[in-house]
């Protein structure tokens, strides 16, 4: 039996990388494909709502396990190879636009009728209310909400593992398997993973007292 | 009609209060004495310091210098018999009614009744029956707060208080919150309170109940007490600019 | 490259999914149960306890919001029967969820104890309730009322997130499903008939809270209203 030693905390840390890997590409896939749902469901259109809506539902009533299995073995039969981080990165992608997509939802709901009004008047078509008028503030509002998600999407990748990516929960497996001192393992890739995430939801909290403060200046 | 003549015992001994907040000084060597049976109306400018002083009384704040006795007993003594006892013998009505929002009228009044004079479920039920008679609310006993005016809401914090049978009743500016029509049915019942010969010290700025039913005046100026003395008395007779002003000013 | 799909593994397998789903509802409502407890205890001791207990709470509470559920799950399963404490997997679930729950509980009823005004405090006082009466009559059930919605809500994110569980072999549904899926190769089968269970689950789950609501909370029941 080997002792656990620094090379193995270096590998835990090396594999850190991936679990930041993936969380980029989670939050960027995310962000891509959750605005557009964030956009249909506020849209007059009750079908593209109704749709966007379910997919909503659909993501938030099932367990990101399932849904990873589901990617997985869902790409095998399309034919593809089953690449972990494919697989990964796309139910991370669905389940992160799903969340993005109701948090962005009410940060545009939350945009005050009154500038959809005043822009209307000026003479802005729809794309350019949106564009130059409510987005823009829509985001401002969104920003302390997700980078406090982005700590649920590092949380997450950890379960990646199941599928066979190695990131650092699954690093923390493979190295108990050669030293079987679980405890110091985890304990050790507890911290790692904290590392990451509290300095996120301290600016988390940060922007949103920001963001009270200057609704209050008002 | 003026309230029943006072006895000689005092229940309420205010000697030298000194009250800081950090370093502001709200009350500056304030003295008084209450007798039973006496109603006291406490009059005075915003930031004379009057709230602040009947919040004292009721042991809501602590004091720097000085002595509050309530029936004797020191008010700030530390302990938890101290205070159950100062709570006991004072019942303290707010602007704000601060009625549980999420009991009904009943349950507000029993709550203290069960809980804290271990009364039972009937013994309190009953009690809370009779308070509500005498402040005229009995068909609202079922009734949720929220469901009640404001002028009903505070008579009902008014008989929650009145239950737990005080030495001394004060009451912080209680109409103030109140819509002007409202405001009739809680003096109302104030001044059948003092008729009964409730001990009460009032923090107000109706001056026509001033007159009408305190046997005392106090007329607080920059936390200190200017003027004080029998309602006829002083009303009849200002004898600082301050007061002649406010009188002037709140007619 | 067309697939076919082929459900007649249910017919032979059904039971084993009953199984499944009968232990994630035991796992999940004793968790939701013991860690709205641990959640609302704490979130006392965070709004009125002494310093010392104020950052004890919210050390605990920091830990457990930073780090992933399946750490938290091996090093209870793992790490605990390491130095000695040898747990069942169903056990070691059950105390890993509750931890979990904890923690997101006390935030969720801190707001809610917060939003109680002080005058409300002030006023139990004047009546001469003791703090512990004050917190459990005037406090605790406004408080639920209030964040009752974001209560239920992460009931159900826990229900959930007990699939989690399936990686130390607690045999709940996301378990059932990776065995059955093993044994006759049905993949994707499998895994749509689980994730339809379990968003039967998520809507039993919140009809029940919501249920529960009524039940507990009688002037809304009565008026309607928010509080």
């Amino acid at each position: 039996m080997i002792h656990l030693n620094a090379h193995h905390v270096w590998y835990l840390i090396a594999a850190a990388q991936w679990t930041v890997l993936l969380s980029l590409i989670a939050f960027a896939g995310g962000a891509l494909v959750g605005l557009p749902v964030a956009l249909m469901r506020v849209s007059p259109r009750p079908t593209l709502r109704i749709a966007a809506g379910g997919y909503i539902q659909l993501i938030q009533g099932t367990p990101l396990l399932i849904l990873l299995f589901l990617t997985y073995f869902g790409l095998g039969i399309l034919g593809y190879r089953l690449i972990p981080l494919v697989a990964a990165g796309l139910a991370l992608t669905l389940y992160a636009a799903a969340f993005l997509g109701e948090i962005w939802r009410g940060c545009i709901e939350a945009v005050p009728r009154t500038q959809w009004e005043a822009s209307d008047c000026l003479g802005l078509d729809r794309f350019q209310q949106y564009a130059y008028v409510v987005l823009p503030q829509a985001v401002r509002m969104a920003i302390p909400s997700t980078v406090g998600f982005m700590v649920q999407i590092v949380k997450n990748t950890s379960l990646a593992s199941v599928v066979g990516f190695v990131e650092l929960a699954r690093a923390g497996q493979i190295v108990n398997n050669s030293t079987f001192e679980p405890f110091i393992i985890f304990c050790i890739v507890a911290a790692i993973y904290f590392a990451m995430c509290y300095p996120l939801s301290l600016a988390s909290r940060f922007l949103e007292r920001r963001a009270n403060a200057g609704r209050a200046s008002h | 009609m003026q309230a029943a003549p006072a006895t000689s015992a005092v229940v309420v001994r205010v000697g030298s209060v000194v009250k800081e907040f950090g370093t502001l000084r709200v009350l500056d060597g304030v003295s008084l004495d209450v007798a039973r049976g006496q109603t006291v109306a406490i009059i005075g400018r915003s930031g004379s310091g009057k709230s602040t002083l009947l919040r004292c009384i009721a042991g809501l704040e602590t004091i720097q210098a000085g002595k509050i006795e309530i029936c004797g007993h020191e008010v700030g003594r530390p302990g938890k018999t101290a205070r159950a006892q100062l709570r006991r013998d004072v019942g303290m009505v707010f602007q704000g009614y601060n009625l549980f929002p999420h009991l009904t009228v009943e349950r507000n009044i029993t709550l203290a009744l069960t809980l804290v004079k271990k009364q039972s479920r009937d013994a309190a039920q009953k009690k809370a029956a009779e308070v509500l008679r005498l402040v005229g609310l009995t068909e609202k006993i079922s009734s949720y707060p929220e469901q009640l005016s404001g002028g009903q809401q505070q008579r009902v914090a008014i008989a929650r208080s009145l239950a737990l049978s005080p030495q001394v009743m004060l009451f912080d500016e209680v109409t103030s919150a109140l819509d002007p029509e409202l405001t009739a049915e809680v003096l109302a019942v104030m001044e059948d309170l003092a008729t009964r010969g409730m001990t009460m010290i009032t923090v107000t700025h109706e001056m026509g109940f001033a007159r009408k039913v305190a046997n005392q005046v106090v007329f607080m100026h920059r936390g200190k007490i200017w003027e004080s003395g029998p309602t006829s008395e002083l009303f009849a007779g200002p004898r600082t600019a301050e007061f002649k002003q406010f009188i002037s000013s709140e007619l | 490259m067309l697939y076919k799909f082929d459900f007649s593994f249910l017919m032979e397998k059904w039971p084993a999914f009953l199984t499944g789903a009968w232990l994630t509802i035991q796992l999940t409502v004793l968790s939701i149960a013991l860690g709205f407890i641990v959640g609302a205890l704490c979130a006392v001791a965070r709004v009125y306890g002494g310093h010392m207990l104020r950052l004890l709470v919210g050390g605990y509470v920091e830990l457990i919001r930073n780090t992933p559920l399946l750490v938290q799950i091996f090093i209870v399963y793992f790490g605990l029967s390491s130095v000695g404490l040898k747990l069942s997997a169903e056990v070691s679930a059950v105390i890993a969820l509750v931890v979990n729950m904890g923690a997101y509980t006390t935030e969720i009823m801190r707001a809610g104890i917060q939003s109680i005004h002080h005058t409300q405090l002030e006023a139990a006082d004047c009546l001469g309730l003791t703090r512990v009466q004050t917190i459990l009559h005037v406090v605790l059930l406004p408080a639920i009322e209030r964040v009752y919605p974001a209560l239920s809500s992460q009931f159900v994110l826990l229900m959930l997130a007990s699939s989690i569980t399936s990686q130390i072999s607690a045999e709940e549904l996301t378990a059932v499903a990776n065995n059955v899926q093993s044994e006759t190769y049905r993949s994707f089968e499998v895994y749509i008939i689980v994730a339809v269970i379990y968003l039967a689950l998520s809507l039993l789950y919140r009809l029940a809270f919501k249920a529960i609501g009524l039940v507990l909370f009688v002037r809304r029941r009565r008026l309607g209203t928010a509080l």
